[in-house]
């Protein structure tokens, strides 16, 4: 039971952090129909500026702010440093290509992720950052918390956790009561129809990058607060994120959220109850078999086009 | 066609003289002509590249025949790439795959790897003592590329049916599966298929035998592993190669079939309604793009003697994209200079860039270490700035430049 409830706790961490870079994947593609491969990517440079700021800031050993407002300023930080790279991106690297033919973005979007690891990699070396959040008020991150069972929840999870729902609900929020919310749903569903009315198209697919890419900054923070990042995790951690927004039902924000929790789960409990040597190997059955007989995902419409 | 009515039918465009003549004008003297100067040129590479290599400024940069071998086999995948990708249309980003399943068919069926068998069939410059399957190299070429034809049709069939960004991470999934698979495959149900991490090897050598070797006072190599001329006999075969392969996939382009994949790629659904089947087709496509992949990984883990799961990594399939984008989707002969330029850079290129700025500029910057940084960069430039490659294809410029009637990404005006 214990196992259980351990795993179950590894797969909401793991899985509020690929919903959130789901997320960006959904919103992208709802807009755009673009799959957007630079978003794991995105979600790396997340993870180094959050490192960035917290050596500015004094480091975990010598911070100069107290634990809540440093963990909240280096995430707002990634947030808005990914939020400007998502919209560099998609000025420099998908706008031109807007009336190619759909494999021309596609393939733009690759060369982006490549040039944005390898970018990383000459600035800052090839070797892994550890934010040391161990150090932080002296542990507090992972010796405080709450017991259920003989099961200790550290305080790091839950912040994570938390920090994840927070930022889906106020998504929801966004999307669901909000104008420029309305007007990304209206664009979603019919572009044209959207840009007849009066909706500034251009305006919403920025407004999408901008969003999506801030998720995944602050994913990436959270991601780095338990594992040292490096410049190379991006594609695995977008794969994986597009796994869970493929699950989900990839253009559906909840249907993004849902696939996010599933595969951390499906990851938590393989690893625990089956074996770890072939864990990134389930990501990419999951993946295939979503695409082969339930390509619109769990929550998504069926709108997969054949001809 | 071969139906007799319609045989009886006139026919409109003047009959057999006219076709005939359309058949003679498209025989481009000045083409032949260029591409048999440089197929000679190519062959008697290894005669001249010493005295390119004295050449003072440009001498460093000359690459070796065994550097050859290797642009070569990458230059043969990417042409095979091209008739999934620039023919086609169909954005594949796990061609390593077949690149990793040829290599692994040449190890199983040349090499010690299952020692409780013992089979010999045409293996050259080995004891025939030896266990563990023996197959002619030559014979594994062919039938590397034959399975991996195979595995393309399995992987193709389920998942060509979806639109293309779909397929495009499918095929990365399998990419990236077939790797791990062989990283993990030292223990399948107890049993040691690939050998994991270490990879197996060695691997066979191909050769001509001793009776063509007695037979030409030993011109002929026995095995290339034994001959003096190790490297230049691995140069010529993948210079053969690399001629069968551009050699199908020009006379594939110019098909029925191949015109069929044009079509898929510039309107899929005017295709349909013209009578092509999109599915087969498709497959078609998929399949023969991964036989020479096979092909290629089978000839590659010969040359190296042995097969590791570490070159076959998700990178390769990208960095074999870019030398399709690079030289030109569906151009042939741009797609050989993608390959060939690419190819250097990675062999050799990129390393004696970097130590030449750190002796003559004393940079201290790699730039081999960031290749792929470098690839994407070349990627996304030649999609914004010239996104029919180095050496466009006629065909596909007018697709680009004229648009088509294929959806576009997010233009609001059509």
């Amino acid at each position: 039971m214990d196992v259980f409830t351990q795993l179950t706790l590894n797969g909401l961490t793991l899985g509020s952090v690929y919903a959130l870079i789901a997320l960006g994947y959904s919103l992208v593609y709802g807009i755009l129909k673009l799959l957007n491969f630079a978003h794991g990517d995105v979600f790396m440079v997340g993870s180094f500026i959050g490192f960035g700021a917290l050596q500015a800031l004094g480091g975990s050993t010598d911070p100069v702010l107290p634990l809540w407002l440093l963990l909240i300023v280096i995430t707002l930080a990634a947030m808005v440093g990914c939020a400007v790279l998502g919209v560099a991106i998609e000025r420099f690297a998908y706008r031109p290509l807007r009336n190619a033919p759909r494999i021309a973005p596609l393939i733009s979007a690759l060369g982006v992720s490549f040039f944005l690891a390898y970018s990383v990699q000459l600035m800052f070396g090839a070797q892994q950052r550890d934010y040391d959040a161990f150090s932080l008020d002296e542990g507090a991150l992972f010796f405080r918390g709450f017991d259920v069972g003989n099961v200790r929840i550290p305080l790091l999870r839950i912040v994570i956790i938390l920090s994840a729902f927070v930022l889906m609900v106020l998504l929801w929020l966004l999307v669901t009561r909000t104008r420029i919310g309305k007007a990304m749903r209206a664009t979603s569903y019919d572009r044209e129809a959207a840009a007849m009315m009066g909706v500034d198209i251009d305006r919403v697919i920025v407004f999408a990058f901008v969003l999506g890419s801030a998720l995944a900054g602050a994913a990436g923070v959270m991601f780095a607060l338990r594992a040292p990042t490096s410049a190379t995790i991006g594609f695995i951690a977008g794969l994986k994120g597009f796994t869970a927004a493929v699950i989900g039902g990839i253009g559906s924000i909840p249907g993004a959220m849902a696939g996010g929790l599933i595969l951390g789960f499906a990851e938590a409990y393989t690893q625990g109850y089956l074996s770890t040597r072939w864990s990134d190997l389930y990501v990419f059955v999951i993946l295939i078999l979503f695409m082969l007989f339930r390509p619109q995902g769990l929550l998504g419409s069926a709108d997969i086009k054949k001809v | 066609m071969t139906e007799p009515h319609k045989a009886e039918q006139p026919r409109r465009d003047g009959g057999l003289g006219r076709d005939l003549n359309a058949r003679l004008q498209g025989i481009d003297p000045l083409g032949w002509a260029l591409t048999l100067t440089i197929a000679v040129l190519a062959f008697l590479y290894p005669f001249y590249v010493e005295f390119l290599q004295d050449v003072p400024l440009i001498g460093d940069f000359i690459p070796g025949v065994g550097s050859m071998v290797v642009m070569l086999v990458f230059t043969v995948m990417a042409v095979g790439l091209n008739i999934v990708v620039g023919y086609a249309g169909l954005l594949d980003l796990g061609y390593v795959a077949f690149y990793a399943a040829g290599a692994y068919m040449a190890a199983w069926l040349a090499s010690q790897q299952f020692e409780q068998w013992h089979f010999h069939l045409g293996s050259v410059g080995i004891s025939k003592e030896l266990s563990g399957l023996h197959l002619s190299i030559w014979i594994v070429v062919v039938l590397a590329g034959v399975f991996t034809t195979a595995v393309g049709i399995l992987i193709g069939l389920p998942t060509l049916r979806l639109r293309g960004d779909y397929l495009a991470i499918v095929t990365l999934g399998f990419g990236e599966i077939i790797p791990q698979f062989v990283r993990n495959g030292d223990n399948v149900f107890g049993f040691d298929l690939t050998h994991g991490t270490f990879g197996i090897s060695p691997i066979d050598s191909p050769g001509f035998g001793k009776t063509l070797s007695d037979a030409t006072n030993e011109l002929l190599p026995l095995s290339y592993q034994q001959s003096f001329d190790r490297a230049r006999w691995f140069f010529w075969t993948a210079v053969v190669l690399l001629l069968i392969t551009v050699f199908c996939s020009v006379r594939l382009r110019d098909s029925r079939l191949g015109r069929a994949w044009i079509a898929i790629r510039e309107d899929e659904t005017a295709a349909a309604a013209m009578g092509i089947p999109l599915m087969r087709t498709k497959t078609w496509a998929y399949a023969i793009g991964a036989f020479f992949g096979g092909v290629a990984g089978a000839f590659y883990a010969s040359f190296k003697a042995g097969a590791f799961p570490a070159d076959f990594y998700f990178n390769i399939s990208v960095f074999l994209l870019c030398m399709v984008i690079l030289g030109g989707l569906g151009s042939v002969w741009g797609v050989i200079v993608g390959g060939m330029v690419l190819g250097y850079l990675n062999v050799e290129g990129l390393a004696t860039i970097g130590t030449k700025l750190q002796q003559d500029a004393g940079l201290n910057f790699e730039p081999s270490k960031y290749q792929f940084g470098i690839y994407g960069l070349i990627i996304v430039v030649m999609m914004l700035f010239r996104p029919t490659g180095l050496i466009s294809e006629r065909r596909h410029k007018r697709e680009i430049e004229e648009g088509v009637q294929d959806e576009s990404l997010y233009g609001t005006s059509k």
